[in-house]
């Protein structure tokens, strides 16, 4: 089937499988990496994008369900090569990652929350990542990043 | 012996970014997933349905009947192209292949692989491979299998046991004679993993005009190139395994020889990059990337005052259908045999017994956590016979800080410690008695966790030469190459896989810290094998002391070349001569700057010393420090450095959903010189979540009736989310290792050592007052509920 996916900001038109899950969709169809399988059942959040702004789980969404949606991945709030927004920078001044494999399912999740609730407690962060499993930092460092990014951002004029 | 580095440094132990993290955060890590290859093939594998059956027949017809199936490879075709995986211990009869060949030994294990163009299309394909098998009996527990007349998982070998060994440090029996009192106990630790969110992922494609075979996998494997190369028939420099590939997790697991074995097969069979990557069931059931499951008989021999004179353990392995490198946890111990404590004979009887579940893989620690376990829970039940203080009883029990360096009854030398001052370090944080019989006063269950464990570090590969006297492999190298362009870049390669532990921000730091030049001018790359000094990789947490000892003594032999350059131009001697950040300075007030000296270097060969090459380049292939004897009266020098970790917790539940919860986390950590502060940070941390998953979630559950895995996916194989892990506070002390480059010692598994003991100690504590206890893991709500029905509130 022939589906028209907006990724990005980017309107694309992808040649499909009916079944493709979003997930396979932006890897295969699209190409964008940036997007990670983990359990492609729903639990460890690792292939989260923002649908709508939204943090869901491109693993339980067909492609087909996205139409109509403007689809975010990790490639989208990343500002330009070599350039990283505030909540990315974040994640690398407290070291919050090791292997990287769930960090793009993080940060997005992490943007979704400060969209909604800029100036979140840290039992808001534990909640808004407790969808998104990490078996590497034992999450400390990935609440300390959050944290800094809404404060940053509450500081600064651009996102 | 090592010339070490002294402080104050420029760079290491500096608060400093990750180098690393700058590509992850943008979602531009190269995973082995991401890559695509023209006219790339995919995997699914027919999975064994049942634990034990021979294979009658299979018919592939149908699936390869399928418009775009290539391929369906059975065991049989595979064994007849191939030779059989490695197997450490000295099993010969234990023949194990990437595919079952004529019998299966677990439910789940990999039957037939179907090849197709897309993923989706091989699953579907495998759906229509029809295998006939004849049921066989099956034994799953590993004690049952030990049972005379229990069905055998390999009958060529005669018996399910893969390896028993049984050591004699000292006097045991004397020390068990003339204590005062003695105990006996059993501890069970269940099967988990590491589970990393990547699962195994592995390409590979044959080359038919140059005769080799490319491979890109997500692996943390020593000698991963050779193994393959073996396996598949062919030289050594035919495989080019491709170590700048991201892996997304691994912490012992991520062996994946099997893959890779059967990948690279199929790419040189079919002519095309074939790729594997597993999903979740797949990965959990056939995966062959399960831990340790042990059973610990321990009986302890002590005094009135506390003092553990000697200790008698046994520790019985069920290490599943294949023995793999798993027989071998159960060696690695051995070098932290006594964990802190001056424990003066030991008797240790090591069995690793087959049964039909999952094959085991390296977990990190390699084996370490589950003895540690075990050994804590004796003491804290030296202290409960005797009716002493839990710090007391470790107080009264650790080797003291000016007994080390400090041989243990099995051969090994603790190179440095100072276990009582981090003790009083990490206690004087808060009073967490007080505040757990607070908790108590609410009507809570409450108890305060107490472990004190080291983290052997170094990664030697002693225990395979003790416990297979048949293996001699002693030599355990990691290396570094230095080059210097012409335009006076520099450039330092690594020779393996990492899988975030941030080596290369490591060795940036440590070329940095000789050459006086800051981290960020450095480039850091992983060439593939080909273009590799020898190498093992980041297993044993060894990579702070390896990768950085070969890193500094490359750097090291790099400014010897620039000052005897600078010295010959200057005409003196390079004893007059001083290096600074790059540039070389003679007494009389001359120099020669970096640039200059590169210049020299790469184009005025007139002006280099006779005999010397030109340009700049330098490269250490670097032992372990102790390493590298064969072992004598069942003696070894395990692993070369000791960190020293100790963990303070409390622990609060109610008694209806008895559903634990740490209020606190204290733990004390000491891993000598640190070279990247938020790594090991980091480490720690993730370490301690790992525990928490052992210790009150995570097991590879099996149903005894019928062999099949019940725990396979996320949903009920359960991994801590951030509601499971608390906040942790950490106490430093620096207690620098003798033996390495800067004084470090590893930290690539700390925290995880000792957390489940830790939280096993604070959940007896709190169940104490009500007169039972539980001495297995996971420690689940449904176990503590049931235990504490019927007794009093």
């Amino acid at each position: 089937m022939k589906l028209a996916l907006n990724v990005n900001g980017t309107d694309r038109v992808l040649e499909l499988e009916d079944r493709t899950s979003l997930l396979d969709a932006l890897r295969d169809g699209v190409g964008l990496k940036g997007t990670h399988a983990g359990c492609e059942h729903g639990v460890c959040g690792t292939c989260t994008v923002l649908l709508d702004g939204e943090a869901v789980r491109s693993c339980l969404i067909l492609a087909a369900q996205a139409e109509g949606h403007a689809v975010t991945t990790i490639e989208g709030v990343t500002p330009g090569p070599g350039e990283l927004s505030i909540v990315q920078d974040s994640f690398v001044e407290t070291h919050g990652m090791q292997c990287g494999y769930c960090t793009p399912g993080m940060v997005l999740a992490a943007v979704a929350l400060l969209r909604d609730n800029p100036a979140p407690t840290r039992d808001e962060i534990v909640e808004a990542i407790s969808g998104n499993l990490c078996r590497c930092t034992g999450y400390g460092q990935i609440v300390e990043a959050i944290a800094l990014a809404a404060e940053r951002l509450q500081r600064s004029n651009t996102p | 012996m090592t010339v070490q580095l002294q402080p104050p440094f420029r760079y290491v132990g500096k608060k400093r970014r990750v180098r690393e993290d700058r590509r992850f955060v943008a979602g531009g890590g190269h995973y082995a997933a991401d890559l695509v290859l023209a006219g790339m093939l995919h995997c699914a594998p027919v999975q064994s349905e049942h634990p034990a059956a021979r294979i009658v027949a299979i018919d592939a017809s149908a699936a390869l009947a399928l418009p775009g199936v290539h391929a369906v490879l059975t065991g049989a075709q595979l064994a007849a192209a191939s030779e059989p995986l490695m197997n450490g211990a000295n099993t010969p009869l234990v023949v194990r292949y990437p595919l079952a060949v004529g019998q299966v030994r677990y439910a789940g294990e990999w039957v037939a692989m179907v090849v197709a163009e897309t993923r989706a299309l091989a699953e579907d394909a495998r759906e229509l491979v029809q295998v006939e098998y004849e049921q066989l009996p099956f034994v799953t527990d590993g004690e049952a299998a030990m049972v005379e007349g229990a069905p055998l998982v390999h009958p060529p070998h005669g018996s399910n046991v893969l390896l028993d060994r049984h050591f004699f440090w000292g006097p045991v029996e004397e020390r068990f004679a003339a204590a005062p009192r003695k105990l006996a106990y059993r501890v069970r630790w269940a099967r988990s993993s590491t589970v990393p969110l990547e699962t195994f992922a592995v390409t590979a494609q044959w080359d038919a005009s140059q005769d080799v075979l490319d491979v890109w996998a997500s692996i943390q494997m020593p000698k991963f190139p050779d193994q393959i190369a073996r396996s598949l028939r062919l030289p050594g420099n035919a495989v080019r395994v491709h170590y700048d590939v991201d892996v997304g997790g691994s912490y012992g697991v991520k062996r994946g020889i099997k893959h890779a074995v059967l990948v690279g097969h199929l790419a040189r069979a079919l002519g095309r990059p074939v790729r594997l990557v597993e999903d979740r069931l797949e990965n959990m059931t056939g995966g062959d990337m399960q831990g340790p499951e042990r059973v610990f008989d321990v009986e302890l021999a002590y005094d009135d005052d506390g003092r553990v004179h000697a200790m008698k353990m046994r520790a019985l392995d069920n290490v599943g259908a294949y023995a793999g490198r798993s027989p071998f946890q159960l060696g690695k111990p051995i070098g932290a045999i006594v964990g802190p404590y001056a424990i003066e004979a030991v008797e240790y009887h090591a069995l690793a017994v087959a049964s039909n579940k999952t094959p085991q893989e390296a977990v990190r620690g390699f084996g370490q956590a589950p003895t540690n376990y075990a050994l804590e829970t004796g003491i804290d039940k030296v202290a409960a016979a005797l009716g002493l203080d839990r710090l007391e009883v470790r107080r009264r029990n650790f080797i003291r800080a000016e007994q080390f360096p400090y041989l243990i009854p099995s051969g090994t030398t603790y190179d440095s410690g100072n276990y009582h001052g981090l003790l009083e370090k990490t206690v004087a944080v808060a009073d967490l008695f007080a505040e757990r019989d607070a908790l108590r006063a609410q009507g809570l269950l409450a108890g305060v966790g107490i472990a004190s464990c080291l983290e052997p570090s170094g990664g030697n590969s002693s225990f395979e030469p003790l416990l297979n006297p048949m293996n001699r492999t002693t030599t355990w190298m990691e290396s570094c190459r230095i080059h210097v362009d012409a335009l006076g870049g520099i450039t330092a390669a690594m020779h393996t896989t990492t899988s975030g532990q941030a080596h290369e921000t490591l060795v940036s730091v440590a070329v940095a810290e000789v050459m006086e030049i800051p981290p960020e001018r450095i480039r850091v790359i992983r060439p593939d094998s080909l273009a590799s000094l020898p190498s093992n990789s980041p297993v044993g947490s060894r990579m702070a002391i390896m990768l950085g000892g070969a890193a500094v003594r490359a750097a090291q032999k790099l400014r010897a070349q620039l000052l005897a350059i600078a010295a010959h131009d200057l005409g003196v001697s390079p004893l007059e001569l001083r290096y600074s950040e790059g540039d070389v300075h003679a007494a009389d007030g001359r120099k020669l700057t970096w640039q200059e000296l590169v210049v020299i270097a790469h184009r005025e060969y007139f002006r280099l010393p006779p005999g010397v090459e030109p340009g700049l380049s330098a490269s250490s292939i670097y032992m372990v420090p102790t390493g590298g004897e064969l072992p004598k009266d069942d003696k070894v020098q395990m692993y070369p450095c000791h960190s020293f970790e100790f963990h303070y917790i409390l622990v609060a539940m109610d008694r209806v959903l008895c559903r634990p919860q740490i209020r606190r986390y204290i733990i004390g950590h000491d891993c000598g010189q640190v070279i990247s502060p938020d790594v090991v940070k980091g480490m720690t941390l993730g370490g301690i979540a790992h525990g928490i998953g052992a210790a009150l979630l995570e097991e590879f559950s099996i149903d005894a009736q019928t062999g099949q895995p019940t725990a396979a996916s996320f949903m009920d194989y359960l991994l801590p989310s951030a509601h499971e892990v608390p906040p942790v506070e950490i106490v430093h002390q620096t207690t620098r290792s003798p033996l390495t480059v800067f004084g470090q010692k590893g930290s690539g598994e700390s925290g995880y050592l000792g957390s489940p003991a830790a939280i096993a100690g604070a959940i007896n504590d709190a169940l104490a007052p009500h007169g039972v206890r539980v001495d297995q893991l996971p420690m689940r709500p449904a176990l503590l509920s049931d235990l504490l029905e019927g007794t009093h509130a």
